[in-house]
């Protein structure tokens, strides 16, 4: 790997050998270390909260949720205020906002429902009155 | 003269054009055949003064450097503000040497070899993308073809096969000929009499017959009529022992099973059909020569941070993107906007309702490319692949072979993975840029095992984590574009926006260009008029 990698995202060299190792791949049972999981098809395939935060969520919101900025920027969702109302994120990922793309057709109520309950008790956020698949379904009408 | 009607019909149409003007010469291009599809209709001619009004441009990519170029050309005093410190935004070719940084702060520096790039945004340009050949005509970008196809590029489904990718050439035959076959069973037991007349009956036996590389009983076998289009299991060749021997088809169900029907149609698109051409060196070969052009026009760096217009005119308050500390601002008559709505609809703009609306209703598309250097162009050598693409289910879900540089010996650059839209997307770019690289290197290898003894260095994009995009390009659904496209577009007060947001051709160039030209040319109106 000559590939020069600096900041935030420092890839441990062990996890770099571990990903050149043979993985055996088979669509959705055999991942990656450190919650690689790659769908088939337009649906995601995680199913916990931690593993779509991780393949999905990070992309933008970045690894520790912290957002980020460039022309425009990504809301961090640290200690997130706008997250007390578990209806709020619900919306947001069922619809989408502004150039935020909709997951309404990507992922599951239970998805949907799991990943908005990881959000709301990880990264400084302490809202522990769960959200349910019954509560997405309600909301996507 | 079969061979050149070009030349006369030619002739008769700058004759007729001499005669009756532009109007008349296009009917009679239709009527001759030759008029193009696009809405394209030649370089855009915006008469009437303009009477030193100005335009600030906002962004320094092909619709923001289109609308530079031909409202200066119109008289306008133009100025553009642009937040990278280069040109062409999207339009955007990375090179050994180039370094990159996304947001989150992960930096990559591209280690190809010199003379080796990937086109981390668009890379082919099709035939009738009108306005964009023409810039490129007029600008002096030289072209050299895309290879969509590739008859001996691969189809690849991980769970047939046992894993072994397929020749293109042969699952296109195979598919064909078998179809061919199940038509011409039925045609001859008489079940399409009442939907095929008993004359056209003989005619399409016949075309089956030809068109699927049937045998005589109207079969698909094993034979030197089918390798003629699937290949042989040993080509013709000269001299003793030349003779050839056919191959044997693939069945046609496990071409159904294996899904691998669901490729042919990459080539068959209106957007990917032949002939299909990228600029020679490198697609921001393009951006570099509009840049050329509006030369000392643009400010560099420059991140926007409001919009604001009065009846008055248009002011635009950026700030140093390196230095953000200072806020200064820009002011002219008129504003064209070509700035992504991602990033739009997060700052404050003096717009309508109507229009805020629409600006906020777009998503952003994920998308990913990911660059690979080898010590050699083994496609080549080995399996004889000479540009096009291979097609597959893995998560990289494409190959892409450079269209240049064939047959030489040394290292070479492939697209090692190509996502747009769908899980895929989101999921490599989750991921930090080494480790797309070393997945795409995986996943890759499963149908190149040269892979892993070639492999040298390589570069990902992820182009929702692109400072100046936060987005590949503007995801618009169908109900969407109804209820908010004509008010994305129309002119409010004195800003318009444009880019490929702004098109019915979202992700093209030419989109991108196709809207700058109908946006100036709305602004102009308005300004000759007032």
């Amino acid at each position: 790997m000559a590939l020069a990698i600096s900041g935030a995202g420092k890839v441990g060299l062990a996890a770099l050998v571990a990903l050149l190792v043979p993985i055996g791949f088979a669509q959705n049972d055999s991942r990656p270390p450190s919650n690689r999981a790659f769908s088939s098809g337009y649906k995601f395939v995680e199913m916990t909260g931690e593993e779509l935060f991780a393949n999905v969520c990070q992309g933008c919101h970045m690894p520790d949720a912290t957002g980020a900025a460039g022309a425009g920027t990504y809301p961090s969702l640290v200690g997130d205020r706008n997250l007390e109302a578990g209806g709020y994120p619900i919306t947001l990922i069922v619809n989408g906002r502004r150039g935020m793309p909709p997951f309404g057709d990507m992922m599951t109520d239970g998805q949907i429902a799991a990943v908005v309950n990881y959000v709301r008790t990880h990264f400084g956020n302490g809202y522990h009155d769960a959200v349910t698949a019954k509560d997405v379904s309600d909301a996507r009408r | 003269m079969q061979n050149e009607p070009g030349v006369r019909r030619r002739d008769l149409l700058s004759l007729i054009g001499a005669m009756a003007g532009s109007a008349a010469m296009y009917h009679a291009m239709t009527s001759l055949g030759f008029a193009s599809e696009s809405t394209y209709k030649g370089p855009v001619k915006l008469q009437g003064d303009p009477k030193g009004a100005s335009v600030l441009i906002l962004g320094a990519g092909l619709a923001g450097m289109t609308a530079a170029l031909e409202l200066r050309k119109a008289g306008y005093k133009v100025q553009i503000l642009e937040f990278n410190s280069r040109a062409g935004g999207r339009n955007w070719t990375l090179r050994g040497g180039d370094s990159f940084t996304e947001l989150g702060g992960f930096k990559q520096t591209c280690e190809f070899e010199q003379g080796l790039y990937i086109n981390p945004g668009p890379w082919r340009i099709p035939y009738h993308h009108r306005a964009l050949l023409d810039y490129c005509r007029r600008l002096g970008v030289a072209l050299e073809p895309f290879l969509q196809l590739n008859h001996n590029a691969y189809l690849h489904a991980s769970r047939a096969f046992d894993g072994k990718p397929q020749r293109f050439r042969a699952i296109k035959a195979d598919f064909q000929g078998q179809v061919s076959e199940l038509l011409a069973k039925v045609t001859q037991q008489g079940k399409l009499d009442e939907a095929v007349s008993k004359e056209d009956r003989e005619i399409l036996l016949q075309a089956l017959q030809s068109w699927g590389a049937l045998d005589r009983d109207y079969k698909y076998n094993a034979n030197l009529v089918s390798a003629e289009f699937r290949g042989y299991a040993r080509d013709p060749g000269g001299g003793l022992g030349g003779d050839p021997l056919p191959s044997d088809p693939v069945a046609l169900s496990d071409i159904l099973r294996s899904r691998l029907w669901r490729y042919l149609q990459s080539f068959a698109r209106y957007n990917f059909q032949t002939t299909m051409f990228q600029p020679v060196g490198g697609m921001d070969m393009i951006g570099k020569a509009f840049a050329r052009e509006v030369d000392g026009l643009i400010h560099y760096n420059a991140k926007v941070t409001q919009i604001q217009q009065n009846d008055r005119g248009v002011t635009v308050s950026y700030v140093d993107a390196t230095n953000p500390s200072a806020v200064q601002q820009a002011t002219a008559d008129w504003c064209v906007c070509t700035i992504p709505l991602s990033i739009l609809s997060q700052l404050p703009i003096d717009v309508g309702g109507a229009m805020k609306n629409a600006i906020d209703a777009v998503p952003y598309a994920g998308s990913v490319k990911i660059g690979l250097q080898f010590k050699r162009r083994f496609w080549e050598e080995d399996e004889a692949i000479y540009g096009g693409i291979s097609y597959t289910d893995l998560p990289i879900r494409q190959i892409a072979y450079p269209n240049t540089g064939f047959n030489r010996t040394g290292r070479g650059v492939l697209l090692g993975a190509y996502l747009f839209e769908g899980a895929n997307s989101y999921e490599f770019t989750a991921m930090p840029p080494a480790e797309r690289v070393a997945s795409a290197v995986e996943f890759g290898a499963m149908i190149h095992p040269q892979y892993k003894s070639e492999f040298e260095n390589g570069v990902a994009v992820a182009w929702h984590r692109v400072p100046f995009t936060l987005g590949c390009s503007g995801e618009w659904s169908d109900a969407g574009r109804a209820q908010h496209f004509r008010n994305l577009c129309q002119i409010d007060g004195r800003i318009v926006l444009a880019g490929e947001h702004a098109s019915d051709l979202p992700a093209w160039q030419e989109g991108a260009i196709l809207s700058s030209l109908d946006a100036i040319a709305r602004l102009h109106d308005r300004v000759v008029r007032t």
